[in-house]
């Protein structure tokens, strides 16, 4: 009997979810629409890139380079340097997001020695970017290449591509983990923090505590359909992460789904908080978005690495649970690592979760008496 | 209407020196009624009274500091998880879930009281024909009008047949004539033999009950009939006999 009423209580929050459009819209369309915004915008074709072209030889042969590669429509030729520092600051003014050095006597060394480098500097801060405007300038080359040798030059063009300021191209690695965790903090602490002072705001709730069920079975009844929707969107991310963007899967799929799973407890928590601290489901969103979801964007090393940061936000992000999250999930997927090397993540993520869940429940007594 | 001469000695709430103490305040000092089967118990006072604490113990909700509490037949102190099987809440709000129809509403609320199956489904038409909304039992509760809301709520906390229901302030907000037919639900749900208390701040509903007991400064002031009391206190109205006696406090919320 106890079985049946709790999950007669389970039905009904599904219900819930089911039957309000905005709550449907958040847990199931915005987590897939979310993974293609951040993995697509960067990456739409790009025409007329601006290049910066540091000529050290301007004979023929590079000039006709440079020529084609503003002939292909994808490239337009905004800065022509004088000195190798002129690629760095034309970068960071924003004039260009790529840049072709020509080395010195290239034609004399094509006629001389059958081959030559040319050496392609791209801007990472934007990874998608960087990487496209790098296989449009190696296609260029290439058919330049082809060009040459029908005029009776039997040579090779070596390409070398350095990435400046994000040397792994980690970003792209980035987005699937950062997603994720946005995505939980939003579905299990914010959803069910408000979804819980609904019922404190319409007077259910009241009328819940008055009824046989304990505490904990209302609680717990109304956070487990959340619990299965948040797990269901990781493995959503974790798919469409592998098969859309090519993210690898490296370490125990097991041990990332359990990282995963604790992750959600610990969002649930701090949503269970949320609802013992605020009175009107306004209150609760707002508190959720200031104190979870801008720190989890800004501090976690989402998006801002960590490394970048002043010391004192440094150590503010110690206290963020998403940066133990990220941590722990990039160790295990992208590095391949098992539990020896994300112990120290998951003995922290649980013991915030024991710290949320003891101050809820003695704010939840104090509201009792 | 039954008269409270009538109580006999099955007695469905027995309170004797019930105190309740938060820290140096006495929210409710040393309470003292019983209240029949099948009678309006009304629990009239002031914000402040003591009136919302008293409720709260006969609830569960809240362990008394001493005294002797007794509700459908179990201690206070000890047994709160069999008082809350066997009593009704409604509250001002008359809460239900907006978005579910009648029908689930219904059918939520009897499962969180234990009932299932076969039974829990014979209950839940019996509750819609009484109601005379059977056509309207897919209709989500947010359509339906405040007065319909009202009396399936007062339903709803009747399901699994409680001993005692309690109402706290039930008609706010509804107007006169709903109000009246209210009343009539109330008066019906008594005379089948569950016993309800009531709060309210409408003196003229006081009049309905078979028992009323008056709370000032935690204190109870007046336990009797209507009548009785309007007699004692030589006033015309139940109006008249609280302002009477509600001029004395003290405390304020």
């Amino acid at each position: 009997m106890k079985r049946s009423r709790f999950t007669d209580f389970v039905t009904k929050e599904y219900k819930h979810i089911w039957r309000d459009p905005r709550t449907l819209l958040i847990v199931i369309i915005m987590p897939v629409l979310q993974m293609l915004i951040f993995g697509y915008v960067v990456s739409n074709e790009i025409k007329n890139a601006d290049v910066v072209i540091y000529d050290q030889s301007n004979d023929y042969l590079t000039n006709r380079l440079t020529q084609k590669l503003n002939a292909s429509g994808y490239f337009r030729t905004r800065v022509l340097a004088r000195k190798a520092s002129d690629i760095g600051s034309a970068f960071r003014r924003g004039d260009a997001k790529i840049a072709l050095v020509y080395p010195p006597n290239f034609a004399q060394n094509i006629k001389r020695l059958g081959h030559v480098n040319i050496q392609i500097i791209t801007d990472a801060s934007e990874p998608n970017t960087a990487s496209i405007l790098d296989s449009y300038a190696r296609a260029v080359i290439t058919s330049f290449m082809g060009e040459i040798s029908g005029l009776g030059f039997s040579s090779s063009i070596n390409i070398e591509t350095q990435m400046l300021y994000n040397k792994e191209m980690k970003a792209a690695f980035m987005f699937v983990p950062g997603t994720m965790v946005l995505i939980l903090m939003l579905i299990t602490a914010m959803m069910t923090s408000i979804s819980i002072t609904k019922e404190k705001e319409l007077g259910t709730m009241e009328i819940l505590l008055v009824s046989p069920l304990k505490p904990s079975q209302i609680i717990i009844g109304k956070v487990l359909p959340y619990v299965a929707l948040a797990f269901f969107n990781s493995l959503v991310i974790l798919l469409m992460g592998y098969t859309v963007f090519g993210l690898p899967l490296r370490g125990n799929l097991a041990l990332l789904l359990g990282v995963v799973f604790l992750f959600i407890i610990l969002a649930l928590s701090l949503g269970i908080l949320i609802s013992t601290l605020s009175k009107t489901q306004q209150v609760a969103m707002f508190m959720s978005m200031f104190a979870l979801m801008l720190p989890t964007i800004l501090l976690s090393g989402f998006i801002f690495p960590i490394e970048n940061m002043p010391k004192v936000l440094q150590w503010l992000s110690l206290i963020m649970p998403p940066r133990w999250f990220l941590s722990a999930l990039k160790t295990i997927m992208i590095k391949g690592q098992g539990l020896w090397y994300v112990w120290k993540e998951i003995l922290i993520l649980t013991g915030m979760i024991v710290v949320f869940l003891t101050i809820s429940v003695k704010k939840f007594n104090i509201r009792l008496s | 209407m039954k008269v409270a001469s009538e109580v006999s000695g099955n007695n469905v709430i027995e309170v004797k020196d019930l105190v309740k103490r938060f820290g140096d305040f006495i929210a409710d000092d040393k309470l003292t009624f019983t209240v029949g089967k099948g009678q309006i118990f009304g629990l009239l006072g002031a914000n402040g009274a003591g009136k919302t604490t008293a409720i709260r113990m006969l609830c569960g909700l809240l362990k008394p500091t001493s005294g002797y509490i007794k509700v459908a037949g179990y201690d206070g102190f000890t047994q709160s998880d069999k008082i809350k099987e066997n009593i009704g809440y409604m509250s001002q709000k008359f809460s239900l879930y907006e978005d579910l129809t009648v029908w689930e509403n219904i059918r939520f609320f009897g499962g969180i009281y234990g009932l299932w199956g076969k039974q829990l489904r014979e209950r839940s038409e019996e509750l819609l024909q009484n109601l005379g909304m059977d056509q309207h039992r897919d209709t989500p509760i947010a359509d339906l009008p405040l007065g319909w809301k009202q009396r399936l709520a007062f339903s709803v906390a009747q399901i699994h047949k409680p001993a005692v229901i309690f109402l706290d302030e039930p008609t706010g907000g509804v107007d006169p004539i709903a109000r009246k037919h209210f009343w009539e639900l109330i008066s019906k749900a008594a005379y089948s033999g569950t016993t309800v208390v009531v709060t309210t701040h409408y003196m003229d509903e006081a009049e309905y009950c078979n028992q009323i007991v008056i709370m000032v400064d935690g204190k109870i002031v007046a336990n009797n009939t209507p009548l009785e009391l309007k007699k004692e206190y030589q006033a015309k109205t139940m109006n008249d006999v609280f302002l009477r006696l509600a001029q004395s406090a003290s405390r304020t919320e």
